[in-house]
């Protein structure tokens, strides 16, 4: 990113391959950014040692997304979270794929800011996070079916009247089998 | 007026196990279960006080708040998944729709992401005319902040003048792209068109007459006994606890912390300009008012250092592969109209790979997460929402409180509905 400097990159860089490298498997600098892949398992070690430790300090998370890699990669989804510190302004990516029906731990004991985001994602990527308070639907409507920003979702979403029986009538077979969607 | 919570049509237990997110249908059908004396009401999502769709349920001892519980999601309309479907230069119509009080400013920090992702540079006229327009439309969206905050809390006076400044910020804009409110300004690689002619005289107009109403606008408030005590120490929250939320933006130098992408990360003219950053100290409504007026201020100093500094030369750089060749030479040359042809119907070709960049807007950090498989759409675009973050928040700020404390707070938090839904 515009502003993250190059050496202090590298430093960070190489801080965190001595510090986490029990939790991490790859830091590279991609882009002006420190990115770090992990496992959703050691997720929550990570991320603590990263706000915790004063050699990071990364109080802020700043965003938290996910994305499909429907058919372009063995693991369907990928975690993407940003973190920021406030005291040294410098940036880390952390990322952790995560399979279909795989649980990821919620950050929501460590950043109570996870809260909504965690819930945007699960509403509209369908992936669900563990020990989360309150994992519903954030945006779409309740007893919306589906998840819209999965691949397989279709852009024009599947009209109105598929929404409205959906709610008001019990669901027929077929649209029953698209429940994975 | 718990009467609302109708009962909603019984569910079919087989659709259930699909309707498991239910929080609004079990708020609205619970309200028989609550303690005496507890009432259950909604506060929106179509009322004159959340300017917006935003709804609240909110539980009330009288006239306190026990427990809030916003619903969102009234605007969604997907942006993230129809950015998939549209150009790099398309989606710039979408960014329009998130903040609408300000979206110039949406505008230039997509158009930076961009740009960022291709690692060009828009020419220094470009960049300078970005500069003024970004915090004209600051002010624009200040003004409309803390305006209403006076508005809700009972002066109306202070919002009739500053309005009227807001006019010809938006005259300006609609002399400059032809519309007001969707502006789609600037493009990647600079800007669509050049200035009007009369621009700079516009710009002047405006930074001579309003900071005489602007400081008639303060008096009528900052000291004003009624607005401080229906506004100091109400809805605070700590520099710790705001960061923990994910705060940016006024909102977060309002509890302290003077972090500001204009400063933090230099884009466009920032890093030769004189200015401040401004930070509260507790981050209540006064404090976050406070802010947004200062930021004004330094909003028109950095206007008056561009103003008469817009360096002469070309509006967009001459790279056809991103933006659109001049039309005389489209029409008169084969190689020209290839390139015209080629990027509207596939858009500017981005390096593969995985960006990130962010801009301050008027709200804070709007930050891009766009990943790009090499083509002339982005496999997948992310957009950090400030008001998402900051908006959650809400029930911590206002829980204990006056209802009418709680409209002050929303004001007060430039909760936009267009923005906090995407």
């Amino acid at each position: 990113m515009r502003g993250q400097n190059p050496e202090k990159n590298q430093e960070l860089l190489k801080q965190v391959q001595l510090k986490l490298g029990k939790f991490v498997s790859l830091v590279e600098e991609n882009h002006g950014m420190v990115v770090a892949h992990t496992q959703p398992d050691k997720l929550l070690s990570a991320m603590k040692e990263l706000k915790e430790n004063p050699l990071f300090n990364f109080d802020v998370l700043i965003d938290l997304t996910s994305v499909d890699y429907l058919g372009k990669r063995d693991v369907r989804f990928e975690m993407v979270y940003m973190l920021l510190s406030s005291k040294t302004l410098s940036r880390i990516r952390i990322k952790a794929p995560v399979a279909e029906n795989e649980e990821v731990p919620s950050l929501i004991d460590i950043w109570k800011g996870a809260n909504w985001p965690e819930r945007e994602v699960f509403d509209l990527m369908g992936i669900r996070f563990s020990k989360h308070p309150l994992m519903e639907r954030l945006i779409m409507p309740d007893g919306y079916i589906g998840h819209p920003l999965r691949k397989d979702f279709p852009v024009k979403g599947r009209g109105e009247d598929y929404l409205i029986e959906s709610i008001l009538r019990p669901v027929k077979k077929e649209a029953g089998a698209q429940e994975s969607l | 007026m718990s009467e609302h919570g109708k009962q909603m049509p019984e569910l079919d237990p087989e659709l259930k196990k699909f309707n498991e997110y239910t929080v609004m249908r079990e708020a609205l059908n619970n309200v028989e279960t609550l303690p005496d004396g507890i009432l259950r009401m909604n506060l929106g999502p179509s009322h004159p006080a959340t300017h917006g769709i935003l709804q609240n349920i909110i539980d009330i001892d009288g006239e306190i708040i026990i427990k809030a519980r916003p619903v969102i999601g009234y605007v969604h309309r997907t942006f993230e998944k129809l950015g998939e479907t549209y150009t790099y230069n398309q989606f710039l119509t979408c960014t329009d729709r998130m903040n609408y009080i300000s979206p110039p400013m949406n505008n230039i920090a997509w158009v930076l992401a961009v740009e960022e992702m291709l690692n060009i540079q828009a020419p220094p006229r470009a960049q300078v005319i970005r500069t003024i327009i970004n915090e004209l439309s600051r002010i624009a969206d200040h003004i409309i902040c803390n305006g209403i905050l006076g508005v809700d809390l009972g002066a109306y006076t202070g919002f009739l003048y500053v309005y009227h400044y807001r006019e010809l910020v938006y005259n300006i804009l609609e002399k400059l792209v032809g519309a007001r409110l969707t502006t789609t300004f600037t493009r990647v690689g600079g800007l669509e068109m050049d200035i009007y002619p009369d621009f700079v005289k516009d710009v002047k107009h405006f930074l001579k007459t309003y900071p005489k109403i602007f400081k008639d606008f303060k008096d009528l408030l900052i000291h004003n006994r009624i607005f401080i005590d229906r506004s100091r120490g109400v809805g605070a929250i700590s520099a710790e606890n705001a960061l923990a939320w994910g705060y940016t933006g006024p909102n977060l130098r309002a509890a302290g912390v003077p972090m500001d992408l204009r400063k933090d990360a230099p884009y466009l003219v920032y890093d030769k300009l004189d200015f401040e950053i401004p930070v509260g100290t507790d981050g209540s409504v006064y404090d976050r008012f406070l802010v947004r007026i200062e930021e004004m201020e330094q909003s028109l100093r950095i206007i008056q250092q561009c103003i008469d500094n817009i360096p002469e030369g070309p509006f967009a750089i001459e790279d056809y592969h991103v933006t659109m060749p001049p039309k005389p030479e489209v029409y008169g040359s084969m190689e020209q109209l290839i390139y015209h042809f080629k990027l509207v119907m596939e858009g500017v070709i981005m390096p593969a790979g995985e960006y990130y960049s962010a801009a301050e807007t008027a709200n804070g950090e709007l930050g891009f997460y766009i990943v790009s498989d090499g083509t002339g759409k982005p496999y997948r675009v992310h957009v950090r929402r400030p008001c998402f973050w900051y908006y959650q928040s809400f029930p911590e700020l206002v829980e204990g409180g006056l209802i009418s404390d709680s409209v002050a707070v929303m004001s007060s938090l430039n909760v936009i509905a267009g923005e906090l839904d995407g």
